[in-house]
């Protein structure tokens, strides 16, 4: 599809722009309807979108597959991460009251980093479960 | 609300089972599993809704609030069921890679074909 | 720290999948896994002793107190299968290293230990938590751990087993989700405790037996629950030899513990179960699988398959106990899964080094295997007097629980039928025997012992196997605490 003027110009100029609605969304989340798994799969959908129109090798050197896995495993110790704090700070696992002196900003402070873990490893595996099933089978940049 | 909601989640349960079990091309058994996991979906959130009532966040021309807990669960439901869906396509594409079909019958006649070589 | 501990049980193995599949060497992922799987133990040891001296011990998730929050509950009951989960997962880590080097291929080596270390955690966090929708939660991570690790199996018919069991095992777990959807809708509340102190003052309500027909018949699928197990004998003989001892001795044992926490903690206190004769179906169903699955068993051209079906049938007097239901019999259920768990996983890492060495393990390639490898063929025979019951092994103790529960209560038929699957069990292991010490090695036949660390695991599980049937202070006397604990909420 990369041969397609429209598509082309169209996939380039929305990229950013829904790179920064995840944004949006991801920061909104405490506030009103968002979070890290809305922002997360709007990120990977605005990758997708560039893969599906510029083929899938551009993407992966946009976003090499070492970096989109490393990023599950992030997101996922940030999440575990926030918890093991709560401990160390003397509450219960995943006690968000203890991350700051007021219990209020605590629990701000904890679903903040949570949510930004949820961000990474939903945006990474929806790449990479993209990735997996897009480079299967036959030649991708055909 | 009555109780149409409770139909319809049925309806969709029943009918996602029947595929998953009828069916022997494995893409359609994980249609029919999705289907019958978004019954589930439904048959969650319906009773956590009150007609009139505002999603909860605290503000002063409200009084009723419906119950969030049932979403809650849900998303956590969804996020397994999209799991459970890409990892069911990854085996698939695996499947047909080994065997060059997707047919249930015809991937144990293979075996069985196999097992009378062998 | 030590307050922590239910919380570490989970996040420890769970912590260190991703940690693997950022380090991504196969050897640092096996190292981090048999840490984690080995303080994960440590843990569980110490919160039973701790539960043995001042009783249940109950943690918050992030501080929010239960029945909001999520509650961590380790009482006699979950401690004992703790202790089962961890000891299991840490018994067959030494043997992996090499076991998954010959069977998994070196670049998805990481992914396997990464998956290994979920679906430990998935099964603790079942075991552990007091949370019905957590449960869900749990049962999902280890469950689609699971199928990937069957997948990694050699051959394609591990994908198609793997399939089968992700079809199967989702329509289980769903089930389990509605069940609890419903009884959520009754009760308002997700917390085991709360949830059965709610249920207490209700009567005879439809969705109520609704949601124990649907958990019923939701955990029956995951536990392999006769004639629920269809997927159970390919899902073991095409996993990689260290998935199916880890499988059969706790995932089916941890989807019986839950169902044990729904009948007697949860809808015991209410009338949901009077005139509903769950005792009556399990015990029916408990009895086919026994007979049935026992003579397929003996049918089978191949170990792994063989013992497979055996662990269908050995399910059968696990559920048959429940559904008896007295106290003697209830201690036999208890502690057959232990006992069993120990006997399978002994079975199956045995059987493991044989596929090590020989490729497979049809009852072909089995000739001779008693000059070829004495060691091993020594242990399956051992090992194979545990799962026939024969006194001083740990299957004649549990074994022995059951048959004194069912005489008990005057059901002789029940007794005879006990002693019969036994008898059935006999004419399986002696085929192995006949295989291995009667018949002549073929010429050129692959001889020699699995490696050192391989064979360290088996004879740890073997020696249990013993060892158990002795002692019996673990299996038999922490499942008398349980059942204490079981038929105290009951009354």
């Amino acid at each position: 599809m990369k041969n397609d003027l429209v598509l082309r110009v169209v996939a380039k100029l929305f990229t950013p722009f829904v790179l920064l609605f995840a944004l949006y969304v991801q920061f909104h989340g405490e506030l009103g309807p968002g979070g890290g798994f809305q922002a997360g799969v709007i990120v990977a959908a605005a990758v997708i979108l560039y893969a599906i129109v510029f083929g899938l090798p551009a993407a992966r050197r946009l976003v090499p597959d070492a970096i989109v896995e490393s990023m599950m495993a992030i997101g996922v110790l940030i999440y575990a991460g926030v918890g093991v704090a709560g401990l160390l700070l003397g509450g219960a696992y995943l006690d968000y009251f203890v991350l700051d002196r007021d219990p209020v900003h605590g629990q701000e402070r904890g679903i903040f980093w949570v949510e930004i873990g949820v961000a990474i490893t939903v945006s990474s595996v929806m790449l990479k479960i993209f990735a997996m099933f897009a480079s299967r089978g036959h030649d991708p940049d055909e | 609300m009555g109780h149409y909601a409770y139909f319809v989640a049925i309806f969709l349960m029943v009918a996602g089972l029947y595929v998953t079990v009828a069916r022997g091309n494995l893409v359609k058994k994980l249609i029919g599993l999705s289907i019958f996991q978004t019954s589930v979906y439904l048959l969650y959130i319906a009773p956590g809704k009150l007609i009139g009532a505002t999603a909860p966040i605290v503000a002063p021309q409200y009084a009723t609030y419906s119950n969030p807990l049932p979403h809650v669960l849900i998303l956590t439901a969804i996020v397994v069921g999209v799991a459970t869906l890409a990892l069911g396509l990854a085996l698939v594409v695996r499947i047909r890679e080994a065997y060059g079909t997707v047919e249930e019958d015809q991937i144990l006649a293979e075996d069985e074909r196999r097992d009378a070589d062998a | 720290m030590l307050d922590h501990l239910p919380a570490l049980q989970v996040v420890v193995p769970l912590m260190s999948a991703p940690i693997i599949v950022l380090l991504r060497r196969p050897g640092a992922a096996w190292l981090i896994s048999t840490l984690a799987s080995f303080v994960a133990f440590a843990i569980a040891v110490a919160l039973a002793l701790r539960v043995a001296e001042t009783g249940t011990v109950s943690y918050a998730m992030g501080s929010w107190p239960p029945p909001w929050g999520i509650e961590y509950r380790v009482d006699a009951l979950s401690a004992f299968m703790l202790v089962l989960v961890a000891g299991v997962a840490a018994l067959v880590m030494p043997y992996a290293r090499r076991s998954v080097a010959a069977e998994v291929a070196e670049h998805q080596a990481y992914l396997f230990y990464a998956m290994y270390c979920l679906c430990v955690a998935g099964l603790l966090g079942m075991t552990i938590t007091g949370d019905l929708f957590n449960v869900f939660v749990f049962l999902e991570i280890s469950s689609l751990s699971t199928y990937v690790l069957i997948a990694l199996g050699r051959g394609r018919r591990a994908l198609l087993a793997a399939f089968q069991y992700l079809i199967v095992g989702t329509i289980g777990a769903t089930f389990y989700v509605i069940g609890i959807g419903l009884l959520y809708l009754v009760t308002g509340s997700l917390n085991f405790a709360d949830v059965a102190q709610r249920l207490a003052g209700i009567g005879e309500l439809r969705p109520v037996l609704a949601a124990l027909a649907f958990i019923t018949v939701g955990l029956g699928l995951k536990l392999a629950l006769f004639p629920l197990h269809q997927w159970l004998p390919n899902a073991y003989a095409f996993a990689p030899s260290v998935v199916t001892t880890f499988l059969a001795a706790t995932a089916t044992k941890v989807s019986v513990y839950v169902l044990v926490r729904f009948y007697f903690l949860v809808f015991a206190p209410s009338q949901a179960l009077e005139g509903v004769p769950v005792g009556g179906v399990l015990i029916a169903l408990s009895a086919a699988a026994i007979v049935a699955m026992s003579l397929v068993a003996v049918f089978q051209p191949d170990l792994k398959r063989m013992f497979a079906y055996s662990s269908v049938a050995q399910i059968g007097y696990v559920t048959l106990g429940l559904g008896i239901a007295n106290e003697a019999a209830l201690t036999g259920s208890l502690a057959h899964l232990v006992n069993h768990g120990v006997t399978k996983s002994a079975l199956f890492l045995l059987v493991g080094g044989i596929v090590l060495r020989g490729g497979d393990a049809s009852f072909a390639s089995l000739a001779g295997l008693g000059q070829r490898m004495p060691w091993t063929s020594f242990g399956i025979g051992v090992a194979g007097l545990s799962l026939i019951g024969v006194p001083a092994t740990a299957g004649f103790t549990s074994k022995w629980y059951l048959i004194a529960g069912a005489a008990e209560q005057g059901s002789w038929w029940i007794v005879a039928l006990v002693v019969a699957g036994s008898l059935i069990a006999v004419a399986y292991v002696w085929r192995f025997v006949e295989a291995a010490y009667l018949a002549q090695p073929p010429a050129g036949a692959a001889a020699g012992e699995p490696p050192l660390s391989m064979r360290a695991s088996e004879a740890v599980a073997v020696a249990l196997c013993v060892v158990l049937g002795l002692v019996t202070a673990f299996n038999i006397g922490f499942a008398r605490r349980a059942v204490g604990l079981l038929l105290g909420g009951a009354g």
